[in-house]
């Protein structure tokens, strides 16, 4: 166990399987917010197939202590029935999804698409002085490839923030 | 129907949501409702009106609703209950419900709400109430389909009452208190999601046992979990204190864990802890805290907190754990179960007691104890507060009534930690984590309304009590004979004396100017009013007041400028405790800029 004295930050990514109800992501907001603990991002969803479980993944960066009592606060409201720290659980996977709008014409529109081909997005929209990427991978992955728009006309980001799971057989379920 | 009993209970019959409402607290063992009405639980209380099963109490403010449940829950050990209106009368109820949050008491707060096509709108007496009470409750419902009504009042108790208690809101629109649905029982199966863990982990008490077993310097640190785990808790805290021979100390909260009478007692630690708790947390070399927090009123200065020690921490509440201070040992449980479990496993572990090496601690302790760090000098006509609360303690004593005490919040609270003494759990009813002002007088109308014969006082100021002084009104309605005794020192004592240490004397706004007479204003309540300006009237005064079956103000004259002592200054360790002039400083503490930023 790491030592929960050391101010060491570090980054973990952690999945909450709670009941679909109402006010349960205001909860989990509100515990981050009342608490003082950073949220780098946030996803939710229904997850089974009665719509009556949602998983959260959130990323947040703390000290080990930090991040040991973000787990407790959450496991400790009464919607919640797991909490997985992923990134203590071992080999997993995080994919962001984003849309990425880039507006140009001429020689920009060339060297957008060449890119977006090398980074593997794919376009769903077109018009004579648009594209519109659609790209997932890791979320240093979604800024270079933002980044490399910029200059070429980006318009417009939207992302989801992290999804993730952990590799292999072992499930985090109800 | 009869207007004594309640619709029969099946499934299939069609009730009004009031009903199910009624009905479920019925069967949830509910006897008595704090409230106050309003528009929109108006069909609730016409339901309260229709049956007598259960009784309902009118306050005379909504915070005081929820303070009163407190202190009956605090002392029966049961879930108090709540009812109040929307919107003011909801947001009324926050500071109620945020105290029963920070001092985990089993509280259900049910509110009206304007009927469900109007929630959003803006309506009259509309507030967002499960958004505002979302951090001030353990859990909170807003129900918008009478269909799972029973169900979410069966949900509510048992949220409130399980693991780490603490307050429920259920946010009840008015359409679904006069729609019509059927009525289900409590649901004898588990909770889908909320399964705190009541048995400890074997393998944790073995170590535990085996820590607090090899202790030379060992020390038992007991909170308020101890209280809310019911009086065997306190038995089994008692039982292994005696056998191992260890020193004990308790919390504020934690007060009547242990007997205060008990030669291993050490009395309650923290900033205004004795000087023998304090140095013994300092100077241990095992603590086991069990049912209490790490709260920064106890610790002091983090980083200097019981440096040399390893830590055995039992709590409920796992995110309790490692949140101030890092122990060794954590220990997830119910306080009576780990107990329990301790207590069984001790005679398993091989290794014995350094029984020596325990008595040499003692007799380190009685050093401290030397110190006599409660000692006053009680001389004159002034009465000095820690006298009052001692005679007060030793004439209720006297009077050999059962006696239950809650107080305000300030110095007087803690002259009352200090000098009265609490030999069984659930007697003492304070304010704790939120440290709220005017809860006493209603937490001592809850007690009195569940123990009517008992002798219940709230040790008061007079600057406290003015805050739900109107309660005074309930107790006269209800004949409810409460007893309020208040230091009078004609200042917000604690403020007073924190200005005196940190802010140069200056002592803004913390005079109590254009005091009411206390006399006529028991008098104008229906009740009785006496003061106390000599110490030649103390005695005389109490035993009038403990003898008199009305609620009784004493108006008890003190001396201005008494502080309470000892005293850890913020931002100070342990060992650096301030003591009454007169005694000699323990560390010779004084305050630090850093400790002045700190509250």
């Amino acid at each position: 166990m790491a030592d929960l004295n050391d101010n060491v930050q570090r980054a973990a990514t952690i999945a909450v399987l709670v009941e679909n109800e109402a006010g349960v992501l205001a909860r989990v907001i509100g515990l981050f917010s009342g608490r003082g603990y950073n949220i780098d991002s946030l996803t939710v969803a229904p997850v089974d197939e009665h719509g009556r479980l949602s998983r959260i993944t959130v990323v947040t960066t703390g000290t080990e202590m930090v991040i040991e009592q973000i787990k407790a606060q959450l496991d400790r409201l009464v919607p919640v029935h797991k909490v997985s720290d992923l990134t203590l659980e071992g080999p997993h996977l995080t994919r962001e999804l984003a849309l990425i709008k880039v507006v140009g014409t001429g020689s920009a529109r060339q060297e957008a698409l060449r890119l977006a081909d090398a980074f593997r997005a794919r376009v769903v929209d077109a018009t004579t002085e648009s594209f519109v990427f659609e790209m997932t991978g890791s979320g240093e992955k979604l800024d270079a490839f933002i980044s490399l728009m910029r200059p070429i006309g980006l318009a417009e980001v939207s992302r989801t923030g992290a999804v993730a799971i952990v590799r292999g057989t072992s499930s985090l379920t109800a | 129907m009869s207007p004594q009993t309640l619709p029969a209970a099946s499934a299939t019959t069609s009730l009004t949501g009031a009903e199910i409402v009624l009905r479920a607290l019925k069967e949830q063992g509910v006897d008595v409702i704090f409230g106050y009405p309003g528009g929109a639980v108006l069909p609730i209380y016409d339901a309260i009106f229709q049956q007598n099963a259960i009784r309902h109490i009118l306050v005379r403010h909504e915070q005081a609703a929820v303070h009163a449940a407190e202190g009956y829950a605090r002392s029966t050990g049961k879930v108090g209950c709540v009812l109040v209106t929307s919107g003011p009368g909801a947001t009324n109820a926050v500071t109620g419900l945020v105290d029963a949050l920070m001092d985990s008491i089993p509280i259900v707060c049910l509110t009206g709400q304007v009927a469900t096509h109007l929630i959003g709108n803006d309506a009259f007496q509309e507030a967002d109430t499960t958004g505002i009470t979302r951090p001030a409750t353990k859990h909170n419902y807003l129900v918008k389909d009478i269909r799972k009504l029973a169900e979410t009042v069966h949900d509510a108790f048992y949220v409130a009452r399980s693991g780490r208690p603490g307050p429920v809101v259920i946010d009840l629109p008015k359409d679904i208190l006069v729609g019509k649905g059927p009525y289900t029982e409590a649901p004898k199966r588990e909770h889908r999601s909320y399964r705190p863990q009541v048995e400890p982990d074997a393998g944790q008490i073995r170590k535990a046992v085996a820590m607090l077993k090899a202790a030379k310097r060992p020390v038992v640190y007991a909170g308020g979990g101890v209280i809310n785990a019911g009086p065997e808790a306190a038995a089994l805290l008692g039982k292994l204190v005696r056998m191992a021979s260890l020193p004990c100390t308790n919390t504020l909260m934690g007060l009547g864990a242990f007997p205060a009478s008990d030669p291993q007692f050490l009395g309650m630690l923290g900033m205004h802890g004795t000087y023998e708790a304090n140095l013994a947390m300092h100077g241990c070399d095992v603590m086991f805290n069990i049912g209490a927090r790490f709260d920064d009123r106890v610790t002091g200065r983090l980083n200097a907190f019981s440096p040399g020690s390893l830590k055995i921490h039992a709590d409920i509440d796992p995110s309790s754990i490692n949140k101030n201070v890092k122990v060794e040992v954590p220990v997830v449980g119910d306080a009576a179960a780990v107990l329990r479990a301790m207590i069984a496993a001790w005679d398993e572990e091989p290794a014995q007691q350094d029984r020596e090496a325990i008595a040499a601690w003692w007799r380190q302790i009685d050093l401290w104890r030397g110190k006599k760090c409660l000692d006053y000098v009680q001389t004159g006509k002034i009465i000095k507060p820690q006298h009052a609360v001692k005679r007060l303690y030793e004439l209720t004593k006297e009077s050999g009534r059962e006696t239950f005490i809650s107080t305000e919040v300030g110095q007087h609270q803690m002259w009352a930690a200090q000098y009265f003494g609490f030999e069984k759990p659930n007697r003492w009813m304070t304010s704790g984590g939120l440290g709220t002002m005017g809860y006493g007088l209603p937490a001592a109308m809850g007690v009195q309304v569940a123990h009517p014969d008992a002798l219940c006082i709230d040790i008061a100021g007079e600057a406290s009590i003015l805050m739900n002084i109107q309660e005074m009104a309930t107790l006269a309605q209800y004949r409810l004979p409460v007893k309020v005794f208040i230091l009078n020192n004609q200042y917000m004592g604690m403020v007073r004396q924190w200005q005196e240490l940190l802010h140069g004397s200056r002592y803004s706004e913390s005079y109590s100017e254009a005091l009411p007479d206390f006399v006529k204003l028991a008098e104008s309540f229906h009740g009785v009013g006496m003061r106390i300006e000599g110490a030649d009237d103390l005695d005389r005064v109490i035993r009038e007041m403990i003898a008199i079956d009305r609620p009784v103000i004493v108006d008890c004259a003190v001396d201005e400028k008494e502080n309470v002592m000892p005293m850890i200054p913020s931002g100070a360790a342990h060992n650096e405790m301030l003591l009454a002039s007169g005694q000699e400083s323990g560390g010779g503490a004084s305050v630090t800029d850093q400790g002045m930023g700190l509250v």
